[in-house]
């Protein structure tokens, strides 16, 4: 038998790397969940109008600190049972003892549900006129409060929606700066070497070496106070994001070193190439995987920090809504006394980051299937 | 009569052994239905190709086979002396304290890189303590005099001064025999090692297998031998498993084996071993030189000492000393030498993947002008380039894993601007058949094939510019002896059609011996001696060529060369 026999041509031969690297991906059954999560969490934030039951902003001031209620679907009536998803109604009542106000369930009132309900008025991207939300009460006028209401009486589960989205685009958005300064910076380090590295790379150490926190809060607070949402939003990424590239480099700077004494590197070299055909045709696209990894585990620590700049007061300021600004909310102790639902926006945060670090760790492995 | 039974019994006994890993879906039978004894004082010798579960055969016994690997099926009856009732290895858990006994201490393992099987942390002398200690065999101090005298045994010079050392001071050579001392620090009955020798230089390979021997004649070891070379068998083994796709084709006494093979695989490795032997007919006939293409005159590299911020630290280096030779068009020329000879330093610097620090490298062109690589401007090193190929050693590295097989062989005809379109497709077709590969393979990529089939596209990728040169650093090592052979005949064949040269790199003199028709012998950094290939290999006039050519294994159990000292 000679080695030029080959195997039957399976589906695999052809199969190209990014293609192998997707297949040992959803092999990986937590980053396969991780990343259903992330993208319906990014579906969230882009139809947050649509998704929450009611805009954000609308506030009642008769329920202040309303606890979440709980979803029936089966209605019992008088003619049968129907599937009809509902909640029981609450009044305001007083303990006796302490004459702390209480909301007591009202068993005789239901609030019946239902899916498309027109309700209030939104503008999709502050562009198309709507007021279907997917889930909502049937009469519009009737509150609803799922997972239960603020200090003003606002619904906690159509701001946590909200708050994605300002939450998750600056995940990604700061990536996206921090990718570019990382490749920028890591690219020229690794590819050059000698002088132009030891110069980028203690550069490098000198960031990492800042207290972030304190570099952060004397930025943010460095930022005028007239400023629009908006401009401040733009302003935190930024931030947040030169700080964040250092990371990014590093592992740019090493894939491109452990690439340039690839043999297949030298045999291009040998064959004629450029310098650009090298870097842009044989080295990039050995790198897209290991950076998608390494992006995929850079968001979450944005999201952190800006869950933290806004928590401590000079992230996103209201009215703007994030996670981070919703978790203000829950700073004092009576306040998570009285209503332990304003800490979910912190749930949030947990699970955003969770289903990121694992769809990351997932793909780190499918990438580079040899590293462990 | 129960007693002459257990006089014979042996003290490994294999049977059915079958170790599948469960890969998804899919199980691979790594290892089927293996069955042998390994008796005492007796060296039985596993031999196969990658892939053909020997090493799985011997880690299965010590019951180190990681996740996902399981042994599925049989015995492994281990009987430390004949008259004990055996145990089944294969029943005990793999962690528990039963193993644990065994591991180490009644069965030792010497594995392949001593580099990455000794801490780099711990001292030489404290890591074979430690077997001891762990055993609870002995206290700390008395481990200690143990491990200094386990070195002595090892034929470590100055054992004592040696224990104090870390394996990075260590050469390759040393650090497996301080591994080996490891290995017998607790008294083991049986010894496995799994390719021992493979990363070493043949040099040091002869030692090596000398010392094993004599351990094993003075403690009694049973040994378990695992390996790839036919040579190495030829040499130590009384026993011979011949395995294929984890599975037993052919068990033998050795020189029963290598007179009378009865199994086609065996047959074919033999006739693939021998073919490649130092005893083999010489393959060609030595072709009078054509006009000198390359001149290549008094080229060394130096590394210049490297001044950190704190002191100076290492002495300038020199990798290469003054190399000077000539080659003639439509030649052969090896270059033969041991592991850190400068051999892959000298191929680098002759196309300029490094520079030399003097000394010139003329080379005639096509037109008949000349021009030195070793200062020449990017666009004459471009043009050099295209006549001058190199093919590297490890083709899973060497071709781009994220490019078709169509791309790859494709693309120093595209850079070049030479061909594209249609026309480039239908040469790459081409190119794919006269390296032997069907032209449907185009557009597979790259980990669709085979280490040798991937070699054939490295080859493919060199002859697209139809070249005059190739340089071929150590091109068949990555490869199994059957590979080997067709690789080289391939080349052979190609040689006068396509009217190439060869500068071939190899450590192994029997396949320099098959394919050159001259041979440098270098050794640190300089040429030892040059000359035709077959008065080299016969009649050596250089101290360290004869005793580079004494130390190659030959496939020929009648005739065993490295034992005998």
């Amino acid at each position: 038998m000679s080695d030029t026999t080959l195997a039957p041509p399976r589906a695999l031969d052809t199969a190209s790397e990014a293609r192998l690297v997707w297949l040992r991906f959803r092999r990986h059954r937590l980053a396969t969940i991780g990343l259903t999560l992330v993208v319906l969490l990014y579906l969230v934030a882009v139809f947050a109008e649509c998704l929450a039951p009611f805009s954000p902003d609308k506030s009642n001031a008769r329920l202040v600190f309303h606890p979440p209620q709980a979803i029936h679907f089966i209605d019992e009536q008088p003619d049968g049972w129907h599937f009809r998803p509902y909640v029981y109604g609450s009044k305001l009542a007083r303990d006796p003892v302490t004459l702390a106000a209480k909301y007591v369930l009202d068993g005789s009132r239901k609030t019946y549900l239902r899916f498309f309900a027109q309700g209030d008025a939104y503008k999709l991207w502050t562009l198309i006129p709507g007021n279907v939300h997917l889930i909502g009460p049937a009469d519009p006028s009737e509150p609803v409060f799922l997972l239960g209401a603020d200090r003003q009486g606002r619904d906690v589960l159509s701001r946590i929606v909200h708050g994605a989205r300002a939450s998750l685009s600056i995940g990604l958005l700061g990536v996206a700066n921090s990718l570019l300064l990382g490749i920028i910076f890591g690219g020229l380090s690794g590819y050059l070497g000698g002088k132009v590295d030891w110069f980028i790379q203690r550069v490098i150490e000198f960031i990492i070496s800042l207290p972030t926190i304190p570099i952060w809060l004397a930025l943010a607070a460095a930022l005028p106070k007239d400023m629009s949402p908006f401009g401040k939003y733009f302003c935190i990424t930024l931030i947040i994001s030169l700080i964040g590239w250092t990371e990014l480099a590093r592992v740019v700077r090493g894939r491109f070193l452990a690439l340039r004494s690839e043999s297949f590197v030298t045999a291009a070299w040998l064959d004629g190439c450029s310098r650009s055909r090298i870097i842009f045709r044989h080295m990039l696209p050995s790198l897209t995987s290991h950076i998608i990894a390494a992006v995929t585990l850079a968001i979450p620590a944005m999201i952190l920090a800006e869950t933290a700049l806004s928590f401590l007061g000079v992230g996103l300021q209201p009215p703007a809504i994030s996670w981070g600004a919703l978790l203000k909310e829950a700073q004092n102790v009576e306040s998570i006394s009285a209503a332990p639902w304003l800490l979910l926006p912190g749930a949030a945060v947990a699970i955003t980051v969770l289903a990121l670090n694992f769809t990351g760790d997932g793909l780190r492995d499918a990438a580079d299937p040899h590293g462990h | 009569m129960d007693i002459d039974v257990n006089a014979h019994r042996p003290i490994l006994d294999i049977r059915d052994l079958s170790t599948h890993f469960q890969l998804g879906q899919i199980t691979l039978k790594a290892v089927e239905k293996v069955s042998f004894t390994l008796h005492r004082g007796q060296t039985l010798c596993i031999v196969g190709e990658s892939g053909s579960g020997k090493s799985i055969t011997a880690r299965s016994i010590l019951q180190l086979v990681g996740h996902p690997g399981r042994i599925t099926n049989g015995q492994i009856l281990y009987a430390p002396d004949p008259s004990t009732e055996p145990v089944d290895i294969a029943k005990l858990s793999s962690r528990g304290s039963e193993i644990r006994g065994v591991r180490g201490r009644e069965i030792a393992m010497v594995f392949q890189e001593p580099m990455t099987s000794l801490s780099p942390i711990h001292r030489i002398g404290w890591q074979i303590a430690e077997a001891l200690v762990a055993h609870g065999l002995m206290n700390k101090k008395a481990a200690l005099a143990r491990a200094t005298d386990l070195l002595r045994q090892v034929e470590i010079p100055n054992p004592e001064e040696a224990a104090q050392r870390y394996p990075f001071e260590f050469s390759g050579g040393m650090r497996q025999r301080a591994m080996i001392a490891m290995a017998l620090a607790c008294n083991p009955k049986v010894l496995i090692a799994d390719e021992p020798t493979t990363a070493l230089d043949v040099t040091t390979q002869a030692e090596i297998l000398r010392l094993i021997r004599k351990l094993q004649v003075e403690n009694g070891l049973a040994v378990l031998f695992i390996t790839h070379d036919m040579g190495v068998v030829a040499q130590i083994a009384d026993d011979v498993l011949v395995m294929y796709r984890g599975e037993v084709v052919e068990h033998a006494p050795v020189e029963q084996l290598f007179s009378h093979p009865i199994n086609p695989y065996t047959i074919r490795l033999l006739e693939a071993a021998r073919k490649l032997g130092m005893a083999a007919p010489p393959a060609r006939a030595y072709v009078p030189p054509g006009p000198v293409m390359l001149e290549v005159r008094d080229v060394s590299l130096i590394y210049p000492a490297q001044a950190s911020m704190f002191r100076k630290t290492k002495a300038q280096a020199a990798a290469l000393k003054g190399v000077s030779f000539d080659l003639h068009e439509g030649e052969s020329l090896g270059i033969v030498g041991e592991s850190g000879s400068g051999k892959t330093t000298l191929g680098n610097c002759l196309i300029r993947v490094l520079r030399p620090s003097t000394g010139e490298v003329r080379y005639r062109n096509r037109e008949g002008e000349t021009s030195n690589l070793a200062n020449a401007s990017r666009e004459d090193l471009k043009a050099a380039h295209r006549e001058i190929r190199m093919i590297f050693q490890d083709p899973f590295a060497s071709l781009n894993p994220r490019m078709t097989v169509e791309q790859c062989i494709g693309e120093p005809l595209l850079v070049n601007g030479l061909l594209r379109g249609r026309d480039l497709r239908l040469r790459v077709r081409s190119l794919l058949g006269m390296v032997g590969l069907p032209p449907d393979v185009a557009s597979r990529y790259p980990h669709a094939f085979s280490g040798g089939q991937r070699q054939r596209i490295v080859i493919a990728r060199a002859l697209a510019l139809d070249p005059r040169l190739i340089i071929a650093d150590e091109a068949t090592s990555a490869l199994d002896v059957t590979l080997r052979g067709q690789i080289l005949d391939l080349l052979l064949e190609l040689q006068p059609k396509l009217g190439l040269s060869f500068i071939f790199i190899s450590h192994d003199l029997g396949v320099i011996r098959y394919f050159c028709n001259r041979v440098i012998v270098m050794h640190r950094g300089a040429i030892v001696e040059i000359g035709e290939t077959e008065t080299i290999c016969t009649n050596p006039s250089q101290p360290y060529t004869k005793a580079l050519l004494a130390a190659v294994p030959e496939a020929e159990p009648a005739r065993r060369n490295l034992l005998v000292a």
